[in-house]
C-alpha cells in the first residue's frame, strides 16, 4: 500500500536555462524528484514576464517531463531573481517598461509577493509549505498564517555567508531570522550551513534537518558545441593542460587563493594553463594579482560562461578547483565529477562533506592545493581513477535521496 | 586434544609523512613525522605499547609462570623490532623475556612485512634471512615455522618456503580452500614435501579479535567460560585449533575496559580444567600431529577482509601502480650500493603502505571502515609516489657518483 503522499506549496524559482544558478537546478532537480516518487507540488515562482506571458512557462511546456507532470505553476509577475539586492532590483526597476505592475523597492516587491502567497494559499489545498531562500520567507509565512499550515523553510545561502559576515544587510538578515524562527521546520543544504544557521541566527538544531542537495542523472544537454570548445581543443593539442576555476569573482570564492596555487603549481608544471571562469567585482583585482604573481600569461580570464560552454569547460579541464573561502554547499564540483574530472575542493564547503573522491583542503592552505594539483597533473593513474570514481560517485547523489528526506520531514510535521 | 595454538602478529610500519611535491630533492627523511597525528610513527608506538603490548606482555607472563602448559606463539616483524630497539627498550625486553621462557615460540617472515612474496623472490627470501638474523641476535632462537605477511599464501609460495628449510607455514583456513575440511588439523601443502600447514579456525579467533566487545553480537558477552565451551565441543573432532590474531587486539582493537585482559587471564585456567586440552607452538603441533590432507592454493589467500585475497592491497590502479613502480626499482637500488637508499627502498614495501590506498572501504556506506592515517587513499598514493621520485633522484646521483670514483665520496656523505 503506497502512502499518501503530503501536497507541497512551494516557494520556488525559474529553472535553467532562464536561471542557471544554484537556487534554479536545486529547485529543478528537487521538485522533478518529489514528484516521481509521488508528491504534489503546486509550484510558485516570480517570473519577469515579457509580453503576454513568460518565457520560462514556455520552455516549461516543451520540456515534456514537467508538461506531463503533476505539478501546478503558478507564475507571478515579478522583478523579484534569486540573490536580487537592494541596488540591483532598483536598477531592475527603473529599466522594466512594467514599473506600475512591481514594487518600486525590493522591500515593496517582497510584501508584494507575500500578499500574493496569502491569495495562494487562500484558494490551494496543501498539506505543507517549502519555501526557498529568504526572497520566500515571507511569502511562506503569509501562506502559513492564512492557512495555518506547517512551514518548513530551505536553506540555500544565507546573508552571513553571502557576505562573509561583513556588511550584512539589516533588512535580509531581519527576513531570514524570522522565517527561520517562526517556521515549523528548517532544511539545510549541509552541515556547514546548519552550523552557520545554528551560530549566527541561534537557532534550535534540533529544529534543522541537512538534506544534502543532488545532482540530476543526465547533465542537461543543450545540442551542439560551443565555441570554448574549439578554443580549449586548440590548448590541449598544443601539451597544455588545463586547471578550471568557476564561480563569481567574488571574496567567497576565494579566486585569489587560485592564483596562488596556481603560481605554485607552475613552477613544476610548466604547460598548465589556469582558466579563471566568471565575472564579478574582483575581477580587476584578480588581473593585477596573476600579473604581480608572474603568471599572467598562464592565466585566462574568460569571463562568464553559460551552458553549454560551461559544460565544455568541465569536458576539457583537467583539473576543477574550488577554493571557496565559504560555500553552503558547491554543486560545482559534483557537475564537474559527473564529467569525470577530478576536483579539489575546500574543507570549507558543504560539499565537501559528502563528495569522497573529490580532493580535500583548507581554502588557505594554498602550499597543500599545489601539492594535490600537481599530483592530479602528473600523477596519470591518480587522474584515471579520480576520474573514473568520481563519475561512479555522483549516481549516487540523487535528488531523489534529497526528496525523500523531505518527505520525510514534511510527512512528520503533518502526521500523515 | 584438542591442543590451543595461539599465534599473535605484532607489527608497526614506518609510515610515510605528508610528503609534498616540494620535498623532492629537498627532503630525504620519509618516516620522521613529528606532528600530534597518526603519521607520527613514535607517537603511535608509545600508545600501542602503553595500552596493548606492555600490559598484555604482562599477563602472558604471569601466565606462562602459572600455568607450566601454557604456550603461544609471536611473529614480530623487523620494522617493528628496529623502532622499539631504538626508542622503546622495555618493551623489547617483555618479548625477550616471554621468549627466555622457553614456551613461546616466535616465526619468520619478511623483515619489511612486504608483498614481496609476490614480485620479487630474490627480494623476498633476502628479507627473511635479514629477519631471521635480527631474531637470532635479539632473542637467540633461529624460526622454524614462516608466516607470511598478512598471511598471504599460494602454493609457489609454500614451495619457496619448503626450499628455505622451514618446517612449518601458517595461514588462513579460508572456506573456499578447505571446502568441507576443518581447520582443526594440519595440512600439506600441495607438491611440496616436508613442510605442515596450520590454517586459522577464523571463527574462533575472530569472535576474540573481532566481535568480542560488539554489544549487538548474540554471544556478548564473551566469558573465558563460554569460550571453552565451544572449544570443548570440538572433542574428537580437531587435533589443533589455531586461534591467530593480531596481538593489538589485546588492548588497542579491544580496549582494556572490555574486559579483555581478564579473558585472556582466565582463559588457560579454564581451558585446562579438560584434562585433555593443552596448548602447542607451532613446532610443536607440526612435531605432534600429522599431516592430514593436501591443500591446493592456486589463488592466492590471505587474513585479510571478508575476500581473504589479496584486494586489501592490490584492488585498484593507483595501488598497482605504485607496487608497480616501486619493485620495478630493485636493480638499481641494489646497483647502488648504498645502505640508506637500500634501507629506504625496503621500508618503502611494507604492505601497509598500499593498504593505505584502498578503495574498497570509500564510499558513503563504507567509510568508518576506512582505517588509515591520511585523509584519504588519493592522500597516502601522493605521499608515496612523491618519495618514490625523490628515491629515483638520490639513485641517480648515486649512481652517477660511482661512475666517476673521485666523485664517491662526495655523493655518499651527501646522501
Amino acid at each position: 500500500m503506497t502512502m499518501p503522499q503530503p501536497k507541497i506549496l512551494m516557494f520556488g524559482w525559474e529553472f535553467p536555462p532562464i536561471y542557471s544558478g544554484g537556487l534554479g537546478i536545486a529547485c529543478r532537480g528537487l521538485t522533478r524528484a518529489l514528484t516521481d516518487i509521488g508528491a504534489d507540488v503546486t509550484f510558485v515562482v516570480p517570473s519577469h514576464i515579457v509580453g503576454a506571458q513568460s518565457d520560462w512557462m514556455q520552455i516549461l511546456r516543451a520540456d515534456e517531463s514537467f508538461f506531463q507532470s503533476s505539478i501546478d505553476f503558478k507564475v507571478f509577475p515579478s522583478l523579484l531573481t534569486p540573490y536580487v539586492t537592494e541596488t540591483s532590483y532598483l536598477s531592475q526597476w527603473l529599466r522594466s517598461p512594467e514599473q506600475r505592475v512591481y514594487g518600486q523597492t525590493l522591500a515593496d516587491e517582497v510584501l508584494r509577493y507575500a500578499s500574493y502567497a496569502g491569495d495562494i494559499a487562500r484558494h490551494t489545498e496543501f498539506d505543507v509549505i517549502h519555501a526557498h531562500d529568504w526572497l520566500t520567507y515571507l511569502a511562506g509565512l503569509e501562506a502559513k498564517r492564512v492557512s495555518g499550515k506547517p512551514l518548513v523553510v530551505h536553506v540555500h545561502s544565507t546573508e552571513f555567508d553571502r557576505t562573509g559576515g561583513n556588511g550584512a544587510n539589516e533588512f535580509v538578515s531581519a527576513i531570514e531570522r524570522q522565517g527561520l524562527q517562526e517556521a515549523d521546520a528548517v532544511i539545510a543544504i549541509s552541515e556547514y550551513t546548519k552550523n552557520i544557521i545554528i551560530q549566527q541566527y541561534d537557532i534550535n538544531p534540533d529544529k534543522i534537518v541537512v538534506v544534502h542537495n543532488g545532482i540530476e542523472e543526465q547533465p542537461h544537454q543543450s545540442g551542439g558545441e560551443s565555441d570554448v570548445l574549439e578554443t580549449l581543443r586548440q590548448y590541449k593539442a598544443q601539451g597544455k593542460l588545463l586547471v578550471l576555476s568557476l564561480g563569481r569573482l567574488t571574496l567567497q570564492k576565494g579566486i585569489d587563493y587560485f592564483l596562488r596555487m596556481a603560481k605554485r603549481v607552475s613552477e613544476y608544471v610548466p604547460n598548465a594553463i589556469f582558466l579563471v571562469v566568471g565575472s564579478g567585482d574582483m575581477e580587476h583585482k584578480l588581473i593585477s594579482q596573476a600579473a604581480e604573481l608572474g603568471i599572467a600569461d598562464k592565466v585566462i580570464f574568460t569571463g562568464f560562461f553559460r551552458g553549454k560552454q560551461i559544460e565544455d569547460a568541465y569536458k576539457m579541464a583537467d583539473l576543477f578547483v574550488v577554493p571557496s573561502v565559504s560555500e553552503p554547499f558547491g554543486l560545482t564540483v559534483l557537475e564537474s565529477m559527473q564529467h569525470g574530472t577530478p576536483v579539489i575542493v575546500s574543507k570549507q564547503s558543504g560539499v565537501s562533506e559528502i563528495a569522497f573522491n573529490a580532493l580535500k583542503v583548507d581554502f588557505w592552505d594554498t602550499e597543500e592545493m599545489a601539492n594535490k594539483a600537481i599530483a592530479i597533473l602528473k600523477y596519470g593513474t591518480l587522474h584515471g581513477q579520480l576520474s573514473d570514481m568520481s563519475r561512479e560517485e555522483t549516481k549516487h547523489h540523487s535528488w531523489e535521496r534529497a526528496a525523500h528526506k523531505c518527505l520525510a520531514l514534511f510527512r512528520k510535521l503533518t502526521h500523515l | 586434544m584438542p591442543s590451543i595454538c595461539f599465534y599473535f602478529q605484532v607489527h608497526q610500519p614506518l609510515r610515510i609523512k605528508k610528503y609534498r611535491f616540494f620535498d623532492i630533492g629537498n627532503d630525504h627523511e620519509y618516516f620522521n613525522d613529528d606532528s600530534d597525528t597518526s603519521l607520527n610513527n613514535k607517537r603511535i608506538l608509545e600508545r600501542v605499547a602503553r595500552k596493548s603490548y606492555l600490559p598484555a606482555n604482562a599477563t602472558l607472563l604471569h601466565l606462562l609462570k602459572t600455568h607450566p602448559e601454557f604456550r603461544c606463539s609471536f611473529s614480530l616483524s623487523g620494522v617493528f623490532l628496529e623502532q622499539i630497539q631504538k626508542d622503546f627498550p622495555e618493551v623489547l625486553e617483555s618479548f625477550q623475556q616471554l621468549v627466555e621462557t622457553g614456551r613461546v615460540e616466535l616465526l619468520s617472515e619478511t623483515y619489511y612485512h612486504s608483498l614481496s612474496a609476490l614480485y620479487s623472490p630474490k627480494e623476498f627470501v633476502e628479507q627473511v634471512h635479514q629477519h631471521d638474523a635480527l631474531i637470532k641476535k635479539l632473542f637467540g632462537v633461529k624460526p622454524k615455522v614462516f608466516r607470511n605477511t598478512e598471511l598471504i599464501y599460494n602454493n609457489d609460495i609454500a614451495a619457496k618456503v619448503a626450499s628455505m628449510g622451514f618446517k612449518g607455514i601458517i595461514t588462513e583456513g579460508v572456506d573456499r580452500i578447505l571446502d568441507w575440511r576443518s581447520p582443526n588439523f594440519l595440512y600439506r601443502p600441495q607438491s611440496v614435501e616436508g613442510v605442515k600447514l596450520l590454517l586459522k579456525n577464523y571463527r574462533l579467533s575472530d569472535d576474540i579479535a573481532f566481535r568480542f566487545s560488539e554489544k549487538t553480537w548474540k554471544e556478548h558477552p564473551l566469558t573465558a567460560e563460554k569460550f571453552v565451551n565451544w572449544v570443548n565441543e570440538h572433542h574428537g573432532n580437531g587435533e589443533v585449533i589455531n586461534l591467530f590474531m593480531d596481538y593489538e587486539t589485546f588492548g588497542e582493537h579491544q580496549w582494556e575496559d572490555t574486559g579483555i585482559f581478564q579473558f585472556l587471564e582466565a582463559l588457560p585456567r579454564e581451558l585446562l580444567r579438560h584434562p585433555d586440552n593443552d596448548f602447542v607452538t607451532p613446532s610443536e603441533a607440526i612435531a605432534r600431529y600429522e599431516a592430514r590432507d593436501v591443500i591446493d592454493v592456486p589463488h592466492t589467500i590471505s587474513w585479510a577482509d571478508e575476500e581473504r585475497d589479496l584486494s586489501a592491497w592490490r584492488s585498484n590502479a593507483i595501488q598497482e601502480e605504485a607496487l608497480k613502480k616501486v619493485y620495478s626499482m630493485e636493480k638499481k637500488v641494489l646497483a647502488t650500493k648504498n645502505r640508506k637508499i637500500i634501507r629506504d627502498w625496503r621500508r618503502l614495501q611494507s604492505s601497509d603502505h598500499f593498504y593505505y590506498m584502498c578503495t574498497k572501504f570509500w564510499s558513503d556506506g563504507d567509510v568508518h571502515k576506512y582505517f588509515s592515517p591520511y585523509e584519504s587513499p588519493y592522500d597516502a598514493f601522493i605521499a608515496f609516489m612523491n618519495v618514490l621520485h625523490d628515491m629515483e633522484q638520490r639513485i641517480e646521483v648515486c649512481l652517477a657518483g660511482l661512475l666517476q670514483p673521485k666523485a664517491m665520496l662526495l655523493q655518499e656523505t651527501k646522501i
